[in-house]
């Protein structure tokens, strides 16, 4: 069993993934720390605020994954977020990766050396940590969107979620709710063929739409590539480790001029790959995350798409059942009433769908944009770095190569 | 010392040009002076050794023959005549030796030597593969060659091997490859010179060298290996990428195998390897294959060896062996497991350059989807940086392996060799005792003939005595020979082996330095892109 206590001090990475947050003093959110027991992770959620509707100005609480998700859909789930894009749910916490190796690392310790063993594990738990400091952040991410959404903000369940001190209690979706899910994923699908379907006369929302399904497939793609070239770095990070490590066995046996060369050399890849792993958790960080955050956030924006959809749907099929009303002159006035809640319904969503996917898309390209030179910029660190070591290294064995040979020479 | 330059190569992978030999990069490797000199220092011995030449014996008990011969037949090198003899130039005295056995009748030799006439060699479909030119960056000298000027003498042997060309078809195939020479020793017959051999031959020369050398404590620098499911390959006539791969790390180790066969003072001048270099035409080396008669009987040899191994017990008197011996065991398994470890190197980052390739096309995609024109236009630039640092990763693997892989193979390869002369040590000492127990029996059966009265068995017994006498006095001689010649091939050895590991380190390090200058050169041609967009 892990027990884990993660302090945040320091300003969020991931924060710049959705730049425009927590700057509203009225309600400051943030995650300082988090426990992490067995598979089970219990956030403490800390909230500032100068809000009347909330009982104290500072306080905070324990939550756990399965609250956030409860959060998010009841969220999803209220009509009157319809023509919002609701910030996409933390994914859960997923410390499979990390598990795996150390367990592999487990059985291979007989193989290894005590010095490879030492930094492997410590690699793994640098890796594990990563994993874990991703996921507070995601959850404080998906709280300070709501908290700086001018409509989301002032949810009575996201009230309930912040300031509520005892364990909530729909923590899992029982049976019925999980099958009222899969119901309505069965209906989402139907809609995804409906819209992709039928051209909008609105030429805002069917440019909106072509792109976002187009976009939405490529990030995807992006993302999971992204992600294993990652890998691919810190599996070439490790491979250091166990060189560096034999080197250094070999030097301490060796009694010749080689010696000094091969610890210089053994030395010089224990700091690469360190810098390596920088490397690769940084492209983590500004490239995979930021495709990932923004492939989930554009699913939000594909669920905006269908809820106008179905309430176009609702609309035309409320004009029918109107026309048919005044066939058979029955129920006119309720089907005039049901046809004119329908329109406003749907005009409703499509002027806050609009507004959001077009906020939205600035959120996108300014993210992007910071992440991207970000990124540049840590690379160019990196690498800049990297000749320094090298530079150094090939100095020092140079001279004492060149050393070598005079001395060779002088003994002649 | 030159510095590491990366091969030129065309972006598509699947087409490789031969850019020009970067002969101009590399040094002649160093050689006889460099050697000679720490020899001076070390031999003490030296008297020993002159007077074993001189005695002119046969030289090893195995032989079916003893032959005497007179000391003008000895060597072919000018300086030969053992009177003339310099206290200083060892190798000379090495190859007296040598020649000695080679004229001797030894069993494996002869299947090699009656070979029938080499096939046609009919470039049927020439089929070229092209390969890319990495070795180059195997530059296997530094200071040597001021050292050589120095001495005044210069050691001034290239090889290259080069143009691989298939020849006939289907299984019975085979890759040609043109071996160039290009040296300024009196040993060889012009300056520069080619010829076409296959992979049989090269093999064919190390079974010679190894039979007429090992024996008596000479380290033979082995072949490369054989591999069936690369040239089935090639024989097949696949042409991708796998089996140009596969022709270009034979063709690479050819190369070092011939260059640190002619770096060996006295395997340079050996008939055969002379023979191999500048005949046109070489008999058709079969018996290198498997299931041949001669190929039987290494199998065989190698299992009596191995049974032999573990019941010789020796008395080891001299703790310099068992020093060395234990070193090389050691060695010999740290640098498998570095060797494992730099192929899994390797292999991850190929990985790394397909991966990184894939996620730059699929990012030029994203960038044709989006439709924020400038982030759009950084999109695709950042796919274009992920595509030339892909390239970057490949060739960075290509160093991987050809400095740093490859060179730990071949020293793996070489510690084997190492250790089969010490084990030649122990048989020798094995076959001296042999004949001093020998030589005991036959004395006790003499001791007990004077009580018979068996006149001419007792004369008999006395022949033997004095045959066995000789043989012990024989066993004695080559056992500290092959001890003297060990020690000296251990120092050679340990010199190259510090030489070639510091040059590769640093090589490796330059390409490892270039690769991230490089880096550096890319992420900030796209930082401007990046903060352009609006």
């Amino acid at each position: 069993m892990i027990k884990l206590i993660v302090q945040l001090s320091s300003p969020s990475l991931l924060r710049s993934v959705s730049v425009d947050l927590n700057n509203d003093s009225s309600l400051l959110i943030d995650i300082p720390d988090a426990l992490c027991e067995r598979d089970k992770v219990k956030f403490t959620v800390h909230t500032k605020t100068t809000l009347n509707s909330f009982q104290k100005p500072d306080f905070s609480v324990s939550r756990q994954h399965e609250d956030f998700i409860w959060l998010h859909d009841t969220l999803v789930e209220t009509e009157e977020y319809a023509g919002l894009i609701i910030p996409p749910a933390p994914p859960k916490p997923d410390f499979e990766s990390p598990r795996e190796k150390m367990h592999k690392l487990g059985e291979g310790e007989a193989t290894m050396t005590k010095e490879e063993y030492t930094k492997m594990k410590q690699e793994l738990e640098a890796e594990y940590l990563a994993v874990f400091k991703k996921t507070v952040q995601v959850h404080e991410i998906f709280l300070q969107r709501l908290s700086s959404h001018p409509n989301l903000s002032k949810d009575r369940n996201f009230q309930i979620f912040l300031e509520y001190d005892q364990d909530l209690s729909v923590r899992r979706k029982n049976a019925k709710e999980m099958f009222g899910g899969f119901f309505k994923n069965m209906v989402k699908s139907a809609d995804e063929v409906l819209i992709s379907g039928i051209k909008d006369v609105d030429e805002f929302f069917e440019q909106e739409k072509t792109f976002l399904l187009d976009y939405f497939s490529k990030i995807k793609d992006s993302t999971a590539k992204a992600e294993k070239m990652t890998r691919s770095h810190k599996n070439v990070a490790d491979d250091y480790i166990h060189i560096s490590a034999t080197l250094n066995s070999i030097a301490a046996d060796d009694n010749t001029a080689l010696k000094q060369h091969l610890e210089k050399f053994a030395e010089l890849l224990e700091k690469l790959r360190k810098v390596e792993g920088r490397v690769a958790s940084d492209q983590e960080l500004k490239l995979t995350e930021l495709l990932r955050y923004y492939m989930r956030d554009i699913q939000a924006a594909k669920d905006l798409l269908y809820r106008r959809a179905r309430a176009l749907a609702d609309y035309e099929n409320s004009n029918k059942a109107l026309d048919k009303a005044r066939l058979k002159s029955k129920d006119v006035a309720q089907a005039e009433e049901n046809q004119k809640q329908c329109l406003l319904k749907f005009d409703k969503l499509s002027e806050s769908g609009k507004k959001e996917l077009t906020s939205f898309k600035g959120r996108r390209v300014v993210a992007f944009r910071k992440n991207l030179i970000e990124m540049a910029e840590l690379e160019i660190k990196h690498a800049k770095q990297c000749v320094i070591l090298h530079s150094t290294c090939i100095d020092l064995m140079d001279s004492s190569f060149i050393f070598a040979v005079v001395q060779v020479r002088g003994r002649r | 010392m030159t510095a590491w330059e990366p091969p030129d190569r065309p972006r598509s992978r699947l087409a490789y040009c031969c850019p020009e030999k970067m002969a101009e990069d590399r040094e002649p490797p160093p050689l006889a002076d460099a050697v000679q000199t720490d020899f001076r220092e070390v031999e003490e011995g030296e008297d020993l050794f002159v007077s074993t030449v001189s005695t002119a014996e046969q030289l090893s008990p195995t032989s079916p023959e003893p032959a005497s011969f007179p000391a003008e037949d000895i060597s072919t090198n000018s300086n030969g005549p053992k009177q003339e003899i310099l206290l200083d130039d060892d190798q000379e005295d090495l190859f007296a030796e040598a020649t000695e056995e080679v004229s001797l009748d030894s069993p494996e030799r002869e299947p090699i030597l009656s070979d029938g006439p080499s096939p046609a060699i009919t470039p049927v479909t020439p089929t070229v593969i092209i390969t890319p030119r990495v070795d180059a960056l195997f530059d296997r000298s530094l200071d040597e060659d001021e050292e050589a000027e120095e001495n005044g003498d210069t050691f001034d042997m290239q090889i290259t091997v080069s143009d691989p060309e298939k020849v006939g078809d289907g299984m019975n195939a085979y890759m040609a490859y043109k071996v160039t020479t290009k040296t300024s020793l009196s040993l060889f017959s012009r300056n520069e010179f080619s010829v076409k051999r296959r992979f049989s031959d090269f093999l064919g020369l190390h079974s010679k060298l190894a039979s007429k050398y090992m024996h008596i404590g000479y380290i033979v620098p082995p072949a490369p290996e054989k591999s069936i499911v690369g040239m089935t390959k090639v024989k097949v006539g696949k042409e991708d990428l796998s089996s140009a791969e596969f022709v270009e790390k034979r063709r690479s180790a050819l190369e070092r195998y011939l260059m640190r066969t002619v770096n060996h003072p006295a395997l340079v001048k050996d008939p055969d390897v002379i023979q191999f270099l500048e005949n046109t035409e070489l008999p058709r080396a079969v018996s290198t294959q498997a299931l041949s008669g001669a190929g039987i009987l290494r199998m065989v040899n190698k299992a009596a060896d191995a049974v032999n191994k573990m019941t010789i017990k020796m008395n080891e008197s001299d703790a310099w062996f068992e020093e060395k011996q234990q070193q090389f065991e050691n060695l010999d398994i740290q640098l498998r497991k570095l060797h494992a470890s730099v192929e899994s190197l390797v292999c991850h980052r190929k990985e790394l350059s397909v991966n990184t390739a894939s996620f730059a096309k699929s990012a030029a995609m994203l960038g044709n989807s989006e439709d924020h024109t400038a982030l759009s236009r950084a999109l695709s630039q950042l796919a274009e940086v992920e595509e030339k640092i892909d390239q970057l990763h490949h060739e960075q693997a290509y160093a991987d392996f050809y400095l740093f892989s490859e060179l730990l193979g071949d020293y793996v390869r070489l510690i084997t060799a190492v250790k089969g002369v010490f084990d030649q040590r122990m048989k020798t000492w094995s076959k001296w005792q042999d004949a001093q127990v020998m030589l005991q029996r036959k004395r006790e059966a003499e001791a007990k003939l004077q009580y018979a009265n068996k006149p001419d068995k007792l004369q008999q017994a006395k022949d033997e005595i004095k045959e066995w006498e000789a043989k012990v006095q024989q066993g004695e001689r080559d056992f500290e020979q092959i001890s003297k010649n060990i020690r000296r091939e251990v120092e050679r050895f340990e010199k190259q082996r510090v030489k070639d590991f510091k040059v590769v380190i640093i090589k490796y390090l330059e390409s490892l330095v270039h690769t991230q200058q490089q880096l550096i050169k890319y992420w900030e041609a796209f930082l401007p892109e990046a903060k352009a967009i609006a």
